[in-house]
């Protein structure tokens, strides 16, 4: 390693200006250490990714994990707290032992099996959501800082379109077009676009002042093969990042539309429509609105812990930012 | 200086515009005919086109946004199909818990917040930064509605010290007004208090590596006077942002919390009147707290000028 300190004695200059040039004394910078193996050793994002993948377990494996329909409405079983056992006979006639892990609701239906399938529910819909809104803030971002005579039309309408509060935005959007899974995706969505589009300009801003999108200018290349070939590998990390907590915003401000009832239809199984069917009940029977709180708040809580990690790992300087 | 003001405020000029372009295009694109629903379901054709012509609504699209917005300016938000008021009169009747609760919470969440984040910048590594920062991430995930059951069921139901829900007015005693809004404006602070303390931790690092403060501390000025008179007060513009940026969610956390504690504000008024379909209360609501976050973000920006004399404009 010694043998590669300061090549050119001579311009001492380039050696200080080098940031990663090692300088004696100095333990040996580890450039070679990728993003991967350093998101890898990053405690955060290790606990956050290994909770999603239990949820994502639940969410999917939600048939095998229950054998009950969640959307079962049981007269004789309703309002049971948790661990009520009792047998049920089934379409053939036989007797079949059902115990309420969770409890059950005013209708008698299983929290348990509907906080199962409340998962897909906010999974699919985080997931959408953040794809949806890198996918346009993408474009309109790149589209605002390569293109100068676009950017003010573009910022200005991102400008007041972030100055609507976020869940009002999305309650009304919802109230306009009626509650389904395409709309509170897509009221979701609107308001979260414009942090995205503002980062990628920002970044598209910086990268087009660099001297290799001026070498490729200056030679020729096609605006559309700079923006890809240039512009956009750039972007990529900082939108994982924000990817990552735009997903989880998403899940909870699906819950929070289904919870004030503006959300999705009230007989699908979310977790926030477990948690406002409880509402009335609350007093008597914290279980229904517990459990889907919990399940809730621990996968948006490893959703944040993995966007940290990634964050930290994938560019230290951002974590500054906050 | 006079300058930059008027060229802040005429920045806001355009945000100002679209917003309200965007509101009055959400009514404009509902289905269906809104004098029809004004009208009701007795109303015969001739009815409906008298209330489509007061309205405006025979006239083209452009000419109806100025109509409205010419409203709008002079506070004339129209009538609410619901409520059977005018939407103003109904929204000055739900501004006070509102505003008593989003300042309660504001004071609630600078007061336990700025000092948990110095102190974790000060004691950088040792458990308090990682209790404080542990603290950050999850109170940045909890859901606002789970934190106010939980608040509820343990120190409403179980422990019985606070009232369930409900909210009283400040003209009835304010006491009792501040008894009832201590869980909501707890539950509606912890989101809060987890993003500004990580925001002053960031800030007083950064301020604690600067050289006056090692000049400060060479001096021999205790820690605290160090912390508080030179640290802190540096750190002060970024903190200040972002009690202004997250305007926004405390916006959203008024909603939800209104909601859950009962609370007759203007949150709960927007859940309502969307729920009920009741437009112009909807339009002028989602208006009002935009304009709020505007302003409030200019004021912030002025704000800096006080703040840190450095600032020139």
């Amino acid at each position: 390693m010694s043998s590669a300190i300061v090549h050119e004695p001579s311009s001492s200059d380039s050696a200080a200006e080098d940031p990663v040039a090692p300088t004696e004394g100095l333990p040996p910078v580890q450039r070679n250490l990728g993003v991967w193996s350093r998101v890898r050793r990053n405690v955060s994002a290790q606990i956050g990714a290994a909770l999603i993948a239990v949820i994502v377990l639940m969410g999917v494996g939600a048939p095998l994990l229950s054998a009950w329909d969640p959307d079962g409405i049981n007269p004789a079983a309703r309002n049971k707290t948790p661990g009520y056992e009792t047998t049920i006979r089934d379409d053939d006639g036989n007797k079949v032992a059902y115990r309420a892990l969770m409890g059950t609701d005013t209708l008698g239906r299983d929290i348990y099996t509907r906080v199962l399938y409340g998962a897909r529910v906010s999974l699919v819909i985080g997931v959408s959501v953040a794809a949806l809104s890198v996918a346009i803030g993408l474009a309109l971002g790149v589209v605002a800082g390569y293109f100068r005579w676009l950017d003010g039309l573009v910022m200005r309408f991102m400008d007041g379109l972030m100055a609507i509060p976020a869940i009002l935005l999305a309650i009304a959007l919802v109230s306009l077009s009626g509650a389904s899974l395409t709309t509170v995706i897509i009221a979701i969505t609107i308001p979260q676009v414009p942090t995205v589009v503002r980062l990628v300009r920002s970044i598209v801003l910086m990268i087009r002042e660099e001297p290799y999108v001026e070498a490729a200018i200056s030679v020729g290349t096609p605006t559309p093969k700079i923006l890809w070939r240039h512009v956009l590998p750039n972007t990529f990390a900082p939108l994982i990042v924000q990817a990552t907590f735009l997903c989880g915003s998403a899940i909870l401000l699906e819950a929070i539309l289904s919870f004030l009832g503006v959300g999705m239809p009230s007989d699908v199984p979310t977790w926030g429509n477990i948690m406002a069917e409880g509402r009335s009940l609350f007093q008597i029977y914290p279980h229904m609105i517990l459990f889907p709180g919990i399940f809730l708040a621990v996968t948006v809580l490893a959703i944040n812990m993995l966007g940290d990690g990634l964050r930290d790992s994938i560019d230290p300087r951002m974590s500054k930012q906050l | 200086m006079l300058m930059y003001l008027c060229r802040r405020i005429a920045a806001i000029v355009p945000v100002v515009l679209i917003v309200g372009v965007l509101v009055f295009l959400m009514l404009r694109l509902t289905p269906g005919d809104p004098a029809a629903v004004i009208a009701g379901n007795s109303a015969s054709s001739e009815d409906i086109a008298q209330i489509r012509s007061q309205l405006g609504l025979d006239q083209p699209i452009a000419a109806q946004f100025f109509i409205w917005a010419g409203k709008m300016v002079v506070g004339d938000f129209g009538e609410s199909f619901f409520y059977k008021k005018t939407v103003a009169s109904l929204i000055v009747d739900r501004l006070e818990p509102t505003l008593a609760l989003a300042v309660l919470t504001i004071i609630l969440a600078t007061v336990i917040s700025v000092p948990l984040g110095a102190l974790a910048a000060y004691r950088q590594g040792s458990w308090v930064d990682r209790v404080v920062m542990g603290f950050s991430v999850l109170g940045f995930s909890a859901p606002v509605f789970v934190i106010g059951y939980l608040l509820i069921y343990v120190f409403s139901v179980k422990l019985g010290w606070f009232p369930v829900q409900g909210y009283q007015r400040l003209s009835d005693g304010f006491g009792g007004f501040i008894y009832r809004l201590i869980l909501p404006s707890i539950t509606l602070s912890i989101v809060y208090i987890a993003l500004l303390a990580r925001m002053t931790r960031t800030s007083v690092l950064e301020v604690l590596n600067e050289d006056y403060v090692r000049t400060a501390r060479s001096k021999g000025l205790s820690s605290m006077k160090v912390l508080v008179r030179h640290a802190l007060r540096n750190a002060a513009v970024p903190i200040v942002t972002v009690i202004g940026v997250s305007i926004a969610l405390l916006i959203s956390g008024v909603v939800v919390t209104e909601s859950v504690f009962n609370i007759p504000g203007l949150g709960r008024l927007t859940v309502d009147a969307v729920l009920a379909r009741d437009y112009p209360t909807v339009q002028a609501v989602v208006l009002l707290f935009s304009l709020t976050y505007v302003v409030i973000n200019l004021t912030i920006d002025l704000l800096y000028l006080v703040l840190d004399p450095r600032i020139r404009y």
